[in-house]
């Protein structure tokens, strides 16, 4: 053993010169010997909604996100109104994540005093190495109540008129660390609408992007495109375009954006979206998202 | 065709001291930063590393996107905004044991080291120097080391906002548990 090590010792001196050559055949025997890991795309979007829309971001396990989102009235209602912001909409959820592939969600909206439940699954993530995977996807699932006061109380009325249905699938991409698009089709079933008219189902088409100005400040933008004709729809309804950023704090994210709809759940802004941007029914709007740890995520024992 | 022998006999010289290595591919490297608002602490338990024990060169790397954090948020700010892991998967490091001779691999027992080397996180590499202790135990080798590295060095800009609030140092702490590469 004795003379081994001073054999090795002897190996040793002579390969001091090669020192870090030998470190680097260290690093390649490393890397021969690990197993080639798949890199998952994090950070698609800074947040579980592009603007009024889902991304395809979910809330990890154990994670509440408690949202506050504010839609304000039209600019062009004038000074009177102070361009929109006297009046406003309020939706409050409290949407959590579950599983890693499952997040569920509640929230109400003043917006026609509207009780609203979701629950999204992340089917694909985006990764590269040994599994690629092109895109991410996710579907998405919601029912919303209306609780507004029946408007003819002398009429038979159902509670099932007051529901109403979403489902999507959200598709998207990072394309690079500044950019990521989505694409959002959607189907959404009315059970009661106001005309003979007016389609109980809604088939429309989302496409959305975020682009990263800086580390913490994104710019993005979202529109639907509803794929039913839209003529005789009472009242006349137009696609909803919002375009806006989102600012990063430490425990916040900040929407903030400007959108012809008032809406804040997509049977809402898909399919009631009345304002038109060319005539400057143009509504500011806010989300506000901070997220608390309720369950630590389990780590393996340190040593 | 010197130059080939030369190389055969390198890789002869390489085998041969293959015995002397010493493997983990789940050794543990945590980093913890104390702040005024909270403290921020990631947890990695997936580092690889490879102990050469016969010239005392170790090699480790670790992928960013295994540090762990209680909080999702800060898991991903750190991956997004500080770390751009993206773009700079892994930290790496190569060193040595400076004072090789002070440990005896043959005999059971805990033996104080300093290792000296190059670290390289987010593509900035830095010289560096640590003590750490080896311990020699039946089956494998363990080895930890607690030391403090300075972000900025590694030109990882922390927010004006928040500059303040944490420490300039950031406290590493590894540990490993290598057991001999088999069949080599």
């Amino acid at each position: 053993m004795y003379t081994m090590r001073r054999l090795s010792l002897a190996f040793l001196l002579s390969l001091v010169s090669m020192g870090i050559f030998a470190q680097d055949d260290l690093m390649n025997l490393l890397n021969d010997s690990i197993r080639k890991e798949t890199n998952y795309t994090t950070a698609t979007f800074k947040s579980t909604r592009i603007m009024d829309g889902h991304s395809i971001e979910s809330m990890p396990p154990g994670q509440l996100d408690v949202r506050i989102s504010h839609r304000f009235g039209t600019l062009n209602s004038g000074g009177y109104n102070f361009f929109g912001l006297d009046q406003s909409n309020i939706h409050l959820s409290l949407e959590y994540g579950i599983l890693k592939w499952l997040m569920i969600g509640v929230g109400r909206g003043s917006y026609e005093k509207t009780f609203d439940g979701f629950a999204k699954f992340s089917l694909l993530k985006q990764s590269t190495g040994e599994k690629e995977m092109p895109v991410s996807v996710s579907v998405f699932s919601s029912v919303a109540l209306k609780s507004l006061k029946w408007p003819d109380p002398t009429v038979t009325n159902y509670f099932s008129s007051r529901l109403s249905y979403v489902a999507q699938i959200l598709i998207a991409r990072k394309i690079s660390n500044e950019l990521s698009i989505q694409l959002s089709p959607t189907y959404i079933h009315r059970n009661l609408v106001v005309t003979e008219l007016d389609p109980n189902d809604l088939y429309a088409v989302g496409a959305g992007g975020r682009l990263k100005l800086t580390r913490r400040i994104s710019l993005n933008a979202e529109y639907y495109y509803l794929i039913n004709p839209t003529n005789n729809m009472t009242p006349q309804i137009y696609n909803p375009l919002s375009i806006g950023v989102d600012i990063e704090t430490g425990g916040h994210v900040f929407q903030l954006f400007f959108s012809n709809s008032v809406g804040t759940i997509e049977k809402q802004f898909i399919g009631e979206t009345t304002g038109q941007w060319k005539k400057g029914d143009i509504h500011f709007g806010f989300n506000i998202s901070r997220v608390f740890t309720l369950k630590k995520p389990q780590k393996p024992t340190n040593y | 065709m010197k130059r080939f022998f030369l190389l055969f006999i390198f890789l002869i010289i390489v085998l041969s001291v293959n015995a002397q290595k010493y493997m983990t591919k789940n050794g543990y490297i945590g980093f913890f930063s104390h702040t005024s608002t909270e403290d921020i602490k990631g947890d990695n338990n997936q580092v690889a590393g490879i102990l050469d024990i016969s010239t005392g060169e170790m090699v480790f790397q670790a992928l960013i996107k295994s540090f762990h954090f209680d909080r999702a948020l800060m898991e991903e700010h750190f991956n997004e905004n500080y770390m751009e892991s993206d773009k700079f998967p892994k930290s790496i490091f190569k060193g040595k044991i400076s004072d090789l001779s002070s440990v005896d691999f043959t005999k059971p027992g805990t033996y104080d080291v300093t290792v000296d080397g190059d670290l390289t996180i987010h593509d900035v590499t830095n010289k560096i120097s640590a003590k750490g202790s080896i311990e020699v135990v039946n089956g494998g080798i363990n080895a930890s080391s607690k030391f403090k590295i300075v972000p900025e060095d590694y030109k990882i800009a922390i927010p004006g906002v928040v500059r303040d609030k944490i420490d300039k140092n950031l406290e590493l702490t590894i540990t490993m548990k290598y057991t001999p590469i088999a069949g080599k």
